[in-house]
């Protein structure tokens, strides 16, 4: 039945990957992939890494592949293991990428108990649309039995998305990790102290996939850094069998702040601004002023005009406030404004304190437009933002002193109690 | 109309509102820490704790109390793009 081969010549090879005895990878290869998702650059291509863990009691499977791999995904499973031995499917993740073989492993396994998330019960119908929906839900903390092996659950919300967990075997230290400690970066020799230099896809894939919920990082980190680690099983990339708590260990370093940030222990308010004439620059310096008055907030003025967004969404995942001025020129706010605010996606910025300001010649949309994208950041915005017509007055530029206090009062939790009709709010 | 107030605190606001008014229609306004995803209902991004007043907001639909479960959120918690204020003191803030 078993046809294991070498580790060094796994895609010329059809059939399965022996991690431990017992435990293989039996997942497939994309070398020739360019993109992944729209979002990420994949210069290497990527793997599905699926594996399959036989116990004395039961055998189980962990992942599958992106659909149009299921073929090499199938000849490889069948290599060390039949249909009708297969007790537990486990996905650790319901991404496309990884659930594309499920509705035939179901059919093939039809007895197989499916383990997901508790939180994955809406993805799993959007993929499956009622064929079988029967699902074992798990927990942190939740086993399956193999006889002589036992899986045990480890919840991972939001590493990357609700459903994500991990799934350790508690006899052999070996951590299946999902999307956790993946990258993208296909080599046939598989293990990280096999193929080549992969730390630059290791870092990328983290700063786009798992950077936004690095708090979320945090707390998983806590339920798998005590775990004793022999091997850790990510379901993209190398599979890390040479130090793996070395992984852990860089995942705790890069969800750290990135800069030291000297403001640490005081609330910080970053005001970006672009300006023709100079009157949103007024405006900028205004509102400046006025949160500086308050007390208690580090106040930041920028020019995007003369900055790049990668650095400023660096400063911006750190900080507490967040205010933006654009002119409005064509009905519209001005790109560079557009391009900082479509960068946010790479980090967290919910619940910050978020608002807009700018001068305009004609109608001024780009205040509201601002603030409604603000919103749809999941930041929020207490404070109505100021508008002016060309060059602003000395009231208007009062208002930009008083938005920037109400900021500052905002981000220090010192605005005053107010009771109000909704009908004011209209 | 019967009237209740909604306070929210993380931002010291309390707002009068009409009996059957959701959550979701009075957070933003006033700049509340609540966050929303889908706003239907299915997304859980806007889990709300609510502070007191819990007998004061209509019973969670089906769906709600399913998505409440489905993402463990504790007890005294509720979907604030669902949850409707049916009259007296309601005080909430993000969970």
């Amino acid at each position: 039945m078993t046809m294991v081969t070498n580790p060094t010549n796994c895609a010329a090879a059809e059939g399965a990957i022996q991690l431990l005895p017992g435990v293989h990878w039996v997942g497939a290869l994309d070398p020739g992939l360019r993109s992944f998702d729209i979002i990420l650059k994949t210069a290497n291509g990527t793997t599905y890494n699926s594996y399959v863990v036989r116990g004395s009691a039961g055998v189980a499977v962990i992942d599958t592949v992106k659909e149009n791999f299921s073929d090499t995904f199938f000849r490889r499973l069948e290599s060390v293991a039949d249909y009708g031995e297969i007790t537990a499917i486990v996905l650790n993740h319901l991404e496309p990428d990884h659930s594309g073989a499920l509705p035939e492993l179901l059919r093939r396994a039809p007895q197989a108990k499916l383990y997901i998330s508790s939180r994955g019960q809406p993805m799993l119908k959007g993929l499956l649309h009622g064929d079988r929906l029967a699902y074992v839900p798990t927990q942190t903390g939740t086993t399956v039995d193999l006889g002589d092996r036992t899986l045990r659950f480890l919840q991972t919300p939001y590493l990357h998305w609700p459903d994500t967990q991990c799934t350790y075997i508690e006899e052999d230290g070996v951590l299946f990790s999902g999307d956790v400690f993946g990258c993208h970066f296909c080599d046939q020799r598989l293990f990280n102290d096999a193929v080549g230099d992969f730390r630059f896809s290791f870092e990328y894939y983290y700063a786009h996939i798992m950077r936004p919920f690095r708090s979320h990082v945090l707390e998983a980190l806590d339920l798998i850094a005590p775990l004793p680690l022999k091997l850790i099983a990510p379901a993209h990339g190398p599979i890390l069998r040479e130090a793996p708590q070395r992984y852990v260990a860089r995942y705790r370093e890069l969800s750290a702040s990135g800069l030291k940030n000297e403001a640490a222990d005081e609330k910080t308010l970053l005001i970006f601004y672009l300006s023709a004439y100079g009157s949103t620059r007024a405006m900028a310096e205004a509102l400046a002023a006025g949160a500086e008055d308050a007390s208690g907030v580090r106040v930041s003025l920028y020019d995007i005009e003369g900055g790049e967004v990668a650095p400023f969404v660096d400063l911006i995942e750190e900080a507490d406030g967040l205010a933006f001025g654009s002119p409005t020129i064509n009905g519209d706010a001005v790109k560079p404004v557009w391009d900082l605010l479509s960068s946010l996606t790479a980090v967290n910025v919910r619940g910050k304190v978020g608002a807009a300001f700018g001068s305009y010649g004609w109608s001024g949309e780009a205040v509201q437009m601002v603030e409604d994208r603000l919103r749809g950041l999941k930041l929020r915005v207490p404070v109505k933002g100021v508008r002016a017509r060309l060059i602003p007055t000395v009231e208007e530029l009062g208002e930009c002193r008083a938005l920037g206090r109400e900021l500052a009062l905002h981000l220090t939790g010192r605005q005053e109690s107010t009771v109000i009709d909704m009908a004011a709010l209209a | 109309m019967p009237k209740a107030n909604v306070t929210f605190q993380d931002v010291g606001v309390t707002v009068t509102v009409p009996a059957g008014t959701r959550l979701i229609e009075v957070s933003e306004k006033v700049g509340a820490g609540i966050t929303y995803g889908c706003r239907e209902g299915e997304c859980c991004t806007c889990l709300t704790k609510i502070i007191s007043g819990d007998e004061n907001l209509a019973a969670p639909s089906v769906l709600e109390a399913q998505v409440l479960k489905d993402n463990l959120a504790p007890s005294h918690h509720r979907l604030a793009c669902q949850a409707q204020v049916l009259g007296g003191e309601v005080v909430v803030k993000p969970a």
